[in-house]
């Protein structure tokens, strides 16, 4: 993949328009993103590598070329993806950020912990950045790990408007690795996000082109005759899946789809550190690399005690920190795989450039089940950790169909009392399950290890490890044929109260999925411990996919004052309002 | 504008104790890193204690405070104190604060300004669908007829305007029925939702104006239904029911069939209108979806009138039921 370089006088002139917030052409990936990186110590001083206590990057719009076809991003510093920001536990930085373009803007520094003024959430945490304008963002960093960096404005992050932000730690790092590469996963679409977006309001399942035919029924494929009647009866999807799918999206790896083919380099017996950041706004991804384990060392930038699986999901906005130890010179393909399967991404880890492993064919698509209603069939699935059937047997789903409708209430107000019933609320989930032991969506059957949320284990022991002194739920809730989607039934337009917390409080909070989408929900400016089982060293995120149906716990200490963006990073889930403010004040500040 | 003025000033101003704590451990000013701030990234092995490289990750020492859970907490007094068990606590949550923490280092305004922009970007925004559904000519005994009926809404969610049309004649006369339906429809279940307005015949002639009141919706085994009552500005009485299934073949290939029903609750002469049932269609269609948004379809069509109705149309020369192919072309934007 070639990206366009100014050559002609009229591209110059249009590159010159960059400052005055015209379209700009996108330079050649910056020099961490390029094919063929021999890791991130190489990069050191290298263009779109950037360090250091004073940092400037500026917004523009550029265009973006993919094989043959040029689309509009947006992007930082011109590229796509944005600058690899590289910073050291314990430095303040300052950041400016510089606004060309004719909209708002913002960054917001994903996952940092820093003064809620300096988060970058317009409407939240400040203004915004007005067309013209710059801001400058000044913390310290005080933690370390693989993080990252996008817009907050109007769906500009689904247009290209990320980067990886690396922090090293102050001392020894608790992970040893030889050489690092960062994979920036994301999802492009050639039409604007708000095109997009309108046509999911417009038809419920515009992107899915595969949804279950007539033709595969009389083929034999996906659900039988019976099943189908008993989920068109609960206007029910089992294909939807992935709101926007791979029949709109090109996936891309550092810039780069499967053609481009972006190659990170090797030396056989090294110890590879492969920063994964999920960018993408509307995917999430199994990641794979057919040949060799994978050993999870952490995960959204904190190190976990390290884990080794074959296959792991990535949702959208998750980093995790994967080492691989190649030990022969060949390549391997690195697989970033949509969960419901619609396309995928490839990219190459090598000795050498130019040697390629094959691209494994699609996995068939996934369907949805009951369970992904939150309806209990059994078991609960805790027995076999990752090896439950969550695929009903046709005998099962005949004894489902069989039953009374009072047990098949899929909208009984009486299991959320606190959710504001309306339109806007399609379903909720009867018996919402514990889900941590599952493997996610999709890979419930692949004959390999598969990475579950309960395996995950802080390396070191939770600094916070008080009771909480209370509970709250917050139940994520939409209609899917309206496309509307929200917390507790309201979307945030319609409800702009906070979700309160006393400073240094110690609170419970379960998420509680009543729809048949994963949702990623993501705490601004803290990070949560996703109460597993792994109790003590429960693994410590800020973001966490509650998979369909199910019920998601983490304690958190509200210990960063102001206010804070809470939200599913599905990005088009969010824009259409699934998204609250919390608020952590002093006690007394809300009297 | 650059906001860090912005925020040095208010660093200096008396703000309020939430802006201030916005700070805590947040060391603006002097302290910067130490001079000597290596970029971390020209050697991987800088720093590092890297024995072979096979060696496993360096696993941490559990931290000594990790006997103590509240060590290194700043357990400030309102922190509810925490229950000895593991039984997580009843605290009741505190309440809302009435303010907004950024209001007091950008400004009250802006950030006013701000949240509003936000709250329409975050599940405010509108859209709007037009929607042709039918547009089509028919071949059948006679001149060939032509027919139109779609649909075009904008607003929210919940709320929302828009206008329905149909109309349908032969070629080479003039147009048989023209109506236009000005409506607020209002979501009132997840799949419902309930319409009002005006219907204004522009023919058959002599025109008439009825109001409206409807619901539209889908139904379990997604079936599309309509049904609507009418009342005219003569006090007549009607009503129509419609329903529509789609049933995909392939991706592309949908078969569609579709009934409709016509009530009238008195007879009206005066536009051939009998009592009872006046009418009912049961069409069959087969659309290509080129686009989505573009969808040409082949059918067949089967359209009879019954009791009252039928008998003035066959006193007007006319046939009280046809069967007719039709081809056409769906369209939404």
């Amino acid at each position: 993949m070639i990206l366009k370089t100014p050559v002609d006088r009229r591209n110059l002139l249009r590159g010159a328009a960059l400052a005055s917030g015209g379209m700009a052409l996108a330079p050649l990936f910056p020099a961490w993103a390029k094919s063929g990186s021999h890791g991130l110590h190489s990069l050191a001083g290298q263009p779109g590598v950037l360090s250091g206590d004073n940092i400037e990057v500026s917004v523009g719009q550029s265009s973006f070329r993919l094989g043959k076809k040029t689309g509009h991003a947006y992007t930082i510093n011109g590229t796509l993806p944005g600058p690899l920001i590289r910073l050291r536990e314990g430095q303040n930085v300052k950041l400016v950020v510089r606004n060309t373009l004719d909209e708002d803007t913002s960054v917001h520094w994903h996952g940092m912990l820093l003064p809620f003024h300096m988060d970058g959430v317009p409407g939240v945490s400040y203004p915004g950045i007005g067309p013209g304008e710059s801001f400058t963002y000044e913390f310290p960093m005080k933690q370390h790990g693989t993080y990252w960096y996008h817009s907050h404005s109007h769906m500009q992050e689904a247009m290209g408007m990320y980067g990886a932000l690396i922090v090293d730690p102050a001392g020894k790092d608790p992970i040893a690795y030889d050489r690092e590469h960062v994979l920036v996963l994301s999802d492009w679409s050639f039409a604007h996000a708000h095109v997009n977006f309108t046509k999911q309001k417009q038809k419920a399942g515009y992107f899915n082109k595969r949804k279950q035919t007539f033709a595969g029924l009389a083929k034999g494929e996906d659900q039988p005759l019976s099943e189908r009647m008993m989920w068109g009866q609960m206007l029910m999807d089992p294909t939807d899946i992935a709101d926007v799918t791979g029949a709109y999206y090109h996936y891309l790896i550092n810039g780069h789809d499967s053609m481009g083919n972006w190659t990170g380099i090797f030396q056989p017996g090294e110890r590879v550190r492969l920063r994964i950041i999920n960018a993408a706004a509307m995917s999430n991804f199994n990641i794979r690399v057919p040949g060799l384990p994978m050993t999870i060392v952490a995960a959204d930038g904190l190190p976990l005690t390290p884990v080794e699986t074959d296959e792991f999901q990535i949702a959208v906005a998750e980093t995790w920190d994967v080492i691989i130890e190649p030990k022969e010179a060949i390549p391997f393909a690195f697989i970033a795989e949509s969960i419901d399967r619609s396309g995928q991404c490839r990219a190459t880890l090598a000795p050498q450039m130019g040697m390629v492993a094959p691209i494994p064919p699609l996995r068939e698509r996934p369907l949805l089940t009951m369970k992904d209603m939150g309806m209990d069939h059994g078991s609960g699935g805790g027995d076999m950790a990752g090896m439950d059937h969550s695929k009903m047997t046709p005998e099962e789903m005949a004894a489902m169909g069989s039953m009374d409708h009072s047990s098949m209430n899929m909208r009984d107000p009486s299991v959320a009392p606190q959710v504001k019933m309306g339109p806007g609320v399609a379903s909720l989930a009867p018996m919402p399950m514990d889900r941590n032991n599952e493997r996610p969506t999709g890979l419930e059957k692949v004959p390999h290890r598969v990475l579950t949320l309960s395996q995950l284990r802080a390396l070191e022991p939770n600094p916070d490890q008080r009771t909480p002194s209370r509970e709250i739920d917050v139940h994520l809730t939409a209609n899917m044929e309206r496309y509307m989607w929200s917390m507790d039934g309201e979307k945030y337009s319609e409800k702009t109260e906070p979700l309160p917390f006393r400073h240094n409080e110690r609170v419970r909070v379960n998420l509680i999925n009543h729809t048949m989408m994963p949702h990623p929900i993501h705490l601004h400016g803290h990070f949560f411990e996703v109460v597993n089982g792994q109790k003590g060293q429960y693994p410590r995120k800020n973001v966490v996919n509650v998979l369909p149906g199910a019920k998601v716990t983490f304690d958190f200490t509200a210990d960063a004052m102001g206010d804070w963006a809470f939200h599913c990073h599905m990005l088009m889930h969010m824009h259409a309002g699934m998204f609250r403010v919390v608020t952590v004040r002093h006690e007394e500040e809300g009297q | 504008m650059n906001y860090s003025l912005l925020l040095s000033a208010a660093a200096l101003l008396a703000t309020p104790a939430f802006a201030q704590s916005g700070h805590q451990g947040h060391d603006m000013p002097a302290e910067k890193a130490e001079p000597n701030k290596s970029p971390p990234v020209s050697d991987p092995h800088a720093g590092h204690d890297m024995g072979a490289a096979d060696e496993p990750p360096v696993i941490a020492q559990p931290a000594k405070e990790a006997a103590d859970p509240h060590a290194g907490h700043d357990m400030n007094a309102d922190v509810a104190e925490p229950t000895p068990t593991d039984e997580v606590g009843n605290v009741p949550a505190p309440a809302p604060p009435g303010d907004h923490a950024a209001d007091a280092i950008f400004g009250g305004d802006v950030m006013a300004r701000s949240r509003k922009e936000l709250a329409y970007e975050v599940g405010g925004m509108g859209y709007s669908l037009v929607t042709i559904d039918l547009l089509e000519v028919g071949v059948q005994k006679g001149r060939d007829s032509y027919r139109f009926e779609g649909e075009a809404f904008t607003g929210g969610n919940i709320n929302r305007f828009g206008l329905k049309f149909e109309g349908e004649g032969a070629f080479g006369e003039r147009i048989d029925d023209l109506e236009l339906q000005a409506l607020y429809s209002r979501a009132i279940a997840p799949y419902w939702n309930l319409q009002a307005g005006v219907r204004y015949d522009i023919k058959p002639d002599p025109s008439r104006t009825y109001l409206v009141a409807g619901v539209e919706g889908i139904a379990p085994y997604w079936f599309k239904l309509n049904a609507a009552g009418f009342v005219s500005n003569k006090g007549e009485v009607r009503a129509r029911l419609e329903a529509s299934y789609d049933q995909r073949l392939t991706q592309s290939l949908i078969l569609q069939p579709r009934v409709e029903a016509n009530i009238a609750f008195q007879d009206i002469r005066a536009i051939g209108v009998g009592s009872g049932l006046t009418d009912f269609e049961a069409g069959l269609r087969l659309r290509y979806e080129i686009e989505q948004e573009i969808a040409p379809y082949i059918g067949v069509e089967w359209r009879k009138q019954t009791g009252a109705t039928a008998r003035f149309s066959r006193a007007a020369g006319e046939d009280p039921e046809t069967i007719s192919l039709v081809a056409g072309i769906r369209i939404w934007f």
